[in-house]
């Protein structure tokens, strides 16, 4: 049986190797918070983190996951507050919430890298996720909140350094 | 077709001859209408002193916290929300003490007005604002008596704020919380009581009109939200759907399992036999995990029969819907107003045009899942539904048994959209768990849930109008052609009488049609077409008729205006004059438009060459039911007959405004449905089935083809309307219309593509 570092934790999964992740987080381990969409990386519903890049579990094969570390939307943060969390209740972004997973963890992937992103950056980041309640402009704007928040956040730190 | 589930009608329940009930239970105070309408009080009585089992809809626990049990299906909406913040308004909770919880299809939880379980129509609010108040203010009327009576003060002198009922002058006060522990807040309201409660006037709202938090959302950030897919039943094994290359009316005529049986995990492979008919040659494969079912779904050998429909393509739909419309006895009379066909041919001048729009499909992000199990007699059934009432009987039907043995545990929907008011989800796991013993959850593919929709049906529609000499519009003729969704549902009660007395027709694939133009001769026909009904059947998508009507009327008056050589804004605000029927919908309608030109700068704003703007006006989604809204849409076309749409503007009149923030955010959403269906969204037919299959082919807007929204929201203290579906309605034709005004290319069918407007450009 295959083991995996998932949101910190090792464990066994009863699924063969050449099956999707998706399908082992979901269902054997029912961390049901990555959300199935299309099976063919075409919606971004299933967004995982794998060693921090974000990619489709429903195309990614669990031994390809093996000896990496996983991060799901229940792993992001220990209470839910992760930045973009918070602003995504702020700007109140989920309708039926579905794509909401995938949609916070392909922003996360993108400001880890980048806290100050252009409108453009996040349109080019994000458009692999469908929204089907169509929440795009809400999507943008509380990524714009969380980076300025991690923004202030990273001056407060460096200030600190500074000091 | 579901011949086997009989829903002839929906019971009525008329809110006025209700009792309504408070009383102490185990775990706090339980609140909500009497379950058996006309319960008298001494059986009221009996009710609270015992088995207390009020219809709705909310209890106040020892902590204070106030749950509401939500009859209506959470699909992104926030109606739960918006039902508890009717409530909190009225009984003085505090917002953050507010709880929700979702009904199961237990008839006591039935929308009081539709006597159903059915979220649709953008209904909720408008239906269900006075009972969820007054609901409300019984509960503070007996948690203030019973204050009162131990604070041993009068209870006029009483307020409530904030979950705390005080006492000014002797500065005593008690939380709901003191009150509900001490038992004594027990009360029931006759039916004329109730309706004697005099509800608070909007000047002294603290929660309706403010944007309070919903309640659902903090849920959907972490990923606890449960959503039908996420259930896990205790020895759950698998489902994977195998469905046939036809939408509907194959059979199964072989199944080699053979190569499935390689596949480990594998369990059985289940032939569906659906008495309810919702689905045709479907096959299940089951198998311990789901990767394995669907292993053992791709491995299995099934040989069809293709049936009536395996020959039919969109081409074909459209050509029997013509041959229909031709015909002087198609159909049933919606609207008839004075003689269209007289006037017609008086008219100086007659414009005709054929509207059509194509096959769309819902495909919400959570594909089609349920979960069945059998425990006793009882069937529990888990899935996110918006027709519990008639999704509970499919699922009895698909298991062989009555309605009452089937309990719908209900999920958070992964997108309703008019989707989930079907139940096809139901049968495949209800008989695949009956074949192997043991509960199991159904999970359709993509591939499955797009082939298989319940989809907006392909329409064709032909409208003549007739001018006089002064350029007046004096006649209109419009035919619907199409599949009637609600037909389907074999409900007599969701039927209207045709004015003709035909029979009954399926005004859900005409409303719209029936507008607030004062036209003095008008009719409007709805005709069903059997081909498109047999072959595809269709369901409600968001918005319904009004989704094809506008899309036809709207285009139309813009082309009339145009033939009169007249602004097409200033031509419809001089139709929207209010006389007769029309009164006050009329104004409405038109004080929208104006503040939506007003907002847009239509007519001020100096475009540059290729672009322009168009507007629409509509009254979705019902006369009765009407939010007022118009749009300016405002576009740039390219010379290969590209649209870019640059910028919406819709105003909406929905006469009280609950949550504000949540109506920009459906309303917003709506709109770019509208955009996505006029320009992106197009399913075909060959060969009797679905040709697209998944996202790659099958195209809703995504983010980068998103142009700048604004949205404004009028509310004239009017009663509250829904604002669900309607801005999906004014879009197509707002667009349609600034295309003509950007290039003068006339699109007449959706969606609208670059190959057709640039056709229509040359000519």
């Amino acid at each position: 049986m295959p083991n995996l570092n998932i949101n910190g934790h090792n464990v066994s999964v009863d699924a063969a190797g050449d099956s999707p992740l998706l399908w082992a987080i979901r269902e054997q381990l029912q961390m049901t918070g990555t959300k199935f969409g299309c099976g063919a990386g075409l919606c971004g519903a299933c967004t995982v983190h794998l060693n921090g890049e974000a990619v489709r579990s429903c195309q990614t094969m669990v031994s390809d996951a093996v000896g990496k570390k996983i991060v799901t939307i229940e792993g992001l943060s220990a209470k839910g507050d992760h930045p973009l969390q918070k602003a995504w209740i702020a700007e109140q972004v989920p309708q039926c919430g579905y794509c909401q997973s995938g949609q916070i963890m392909q922003a996360a992937s993108l400001l880890a890298k980048n806290n100050n992103p252009t409108k453009e950056e996040i349109v080019e980041h994000m458009d692999g996720n469908l929204c089907r309640c169509m929440t795009y402009a809400r999507i943008q704007k509380a990524i714009m909140r969380a980076a300025s928040e991690m923004r202030t956040a990273s001056n407060v730190a460096g200030d600190r350094r500074h000091t | 077709m579901n011949t086997h589930v009989k829903i002839t009608k929906v019971e009525s329940t008329d809110l006025s001859r209700r009792t309504f009930l408070v009383g102490t239970a185990a775990a706090g105070l339980v609140l909500g209408y009497a379950a058996v309408p006309g319960l008298d009080s001494a059986l009221a009585a009996t009710a609270v002193s015992g088995n207390f089992d009020p219809s709705v809809w909310y209890t106040i626990g020892h902590d204070g916290i106030v749950t509401v049990t939500c009859g209506k299906a959470e699909m992104g909406q926030h109606v739960s929300s918006t039902m508890a913040q009717l409530i909190c308004e009225e009984l003085g909770a505090k917002w953050k003490d507010m709880r929700i919880q979702l009904a199961s299809n237990d008839p006591k939880f039935n929308d009081p007005v539709l006597g159903a379980q059915i979220t649709g129509g953008s209904w909720s609010t408008l239906m269900n604002f006075e009972a969820m108040s007054r609901a409300g203010a019984a509960g503070r009327m007996a948690l203030t008596e019973a204050a009162a009576a131990a604070m041993g003060v009068p209870a006029g002198e009483l307020v409530v704020r904030d979950g705390v009922i005080s006492h000014g002058k002797s500065k005593k006060q008690m939380s709901f919380a003191e009150i509900v522990k001490s038992g004594k807040a027990t009360k029931t309201f006759t039916p004329d009581e109730l309706k004697a409660i005099k509800l608070k006037t909007p000047d002294q709202y603290t929660m309706v009109g403010v944007s309070v938090p919903q309640l659902d959302i903090p849920a959907k950030t972490n990923g606890t939200a449960k959503y039908g897919i996420d259930v896990m039943l205790p020895g759950m094994v698998y489902g994977a759907v195998v469905t046939p290359p036809v939408r509907y009316g194959a059979t199964v005529k072989s199944v080699d399992d053979s190569a499935a049986k390689k596949v480990p995990g594998f369990i059985k492979a289940v032939t569906l036999d659906d008495k309810t008919a919702t689905t045709t040659g479907w096959v299940v494969a089951v198998a311990k995990t789901y990767q394995d079912a669907r292993k053992a779904a791709a491995a299995l050998k099934v040989a069809y029969d293709g049936g009536p429909n395996a020959k039919l393509s969109s081409q074909s739909l459209f050509d029997e819907a013509k041959r229909l419309q031709a015909l002087d006895d198609s159909g049933e009379f919606f609207v008839k107003n004075g003689d269209p066909k007289a006037a017609l041919g008086t008219a100086a001048k007659v414009i005709e045009a054929e509207y059509t729009t194509s096959i769309n499909i819902h495909c919400p992000m959570e594909p089609m899942t349920c979960s069945a199990e059998q425990k006793g007699d009882i069937w529990h059934v888990y899935t996110g539904n918006q027709f519990a009432t008639r999704t509970g009987a499919i699922a009895a039907g698909a298991a062989g048994v009555d309605p009452k043995f089937v309990v719908m545990h209900q999920m958070y929907l992964g997108g309703g959209f008019g989707r989930r008011l079907d139940a096809d989800m139901t049968v495949p796991a209800v008989q695949a768990a009956k074949a192997v013993g043991k509960p199991v959850k159904v999970i359709y593919s993509r591939e499955n849930d797009m082939t298989m929709d319940f989809s907006r049906p392909l329409t064709y529609q032909k409208v003549k109008a007739g001018v006089d000499g002064d350029g007046k519009l004096i006649a209109l003729s419009h035919d619907v052609v199409s599949a009637w969704p609600t037909a389907r549902w074999g409900i007599p009660d969701f039927l209207s009488p045709s004015v003709d007395k035909k029979g009954p027709l399926d005004a859900f694939t005409v409303n719209g049609a029936d507008f607030f133009y004062t036209v003095p001769n008008h009719y409007v026909r709805a005709i069903k077409s059997d081909m498109a009904q047999n072959a595809t059947p269709s369901g409600q998508l968001r918005s319904v008729a009004p989704g094809w009507t506008f899309w036809a009327v709207e285009s139309m008056i813009d082309e009339i205006a145009h033939a009169a050589g007249k602004d097409p804004a200033q031509f419809r605000i001089e139709l929207l004059d209010g006389k007769g029927d029309n009164a006050g919908g009329a104004q409405r309608l038109r004080n929208t438009l104006l503040a939506a030109m007003g907002l847009a700068g239509y007519g001020t704003l100096t475009l540059p060459k290729g672009e322009g703007m168009g507007v629409a006006c509509v009254s979705s989604q019902e006369r009765k039911t009407a939010s007022w809204t118009a749009c300016v849409a405002h576009v740039a076309v390219a010379p290969s007959g590209e649209v870019k749409v640059k910028k919406l503007t819709v105003a909406t009149d929905v006469g009280t405004q609950v949550n504000p923030d949540g109506i920009q955010a459906q309303v917003s959403g709506a709109a770019l449905w509208g955009l996505s269906l006029a320009l992106y969204e197009k399913a075909t037919l060959k060969d009797g089935g679905i040709e697209q299959t998944n996202f790659d082919s099958y195209t809703p807007l995504r983010m980068s083809q998103m142009p700048e929204v604004a949205v404004t929201v009028i509310a004239n203290g009017e009663h509250a309307t829904g604002v669900g579906e309607p801005a999906v309605t004014v879009v197509a034709p707002a667009i349609g219309n600034a295309v003509f005004n950007a290039v003068g290319a006339r699109v007449r069918s959706l969606p609208i593509t670059a190959e057709a407007v640039k056709a229509a450009m040359k000519t």
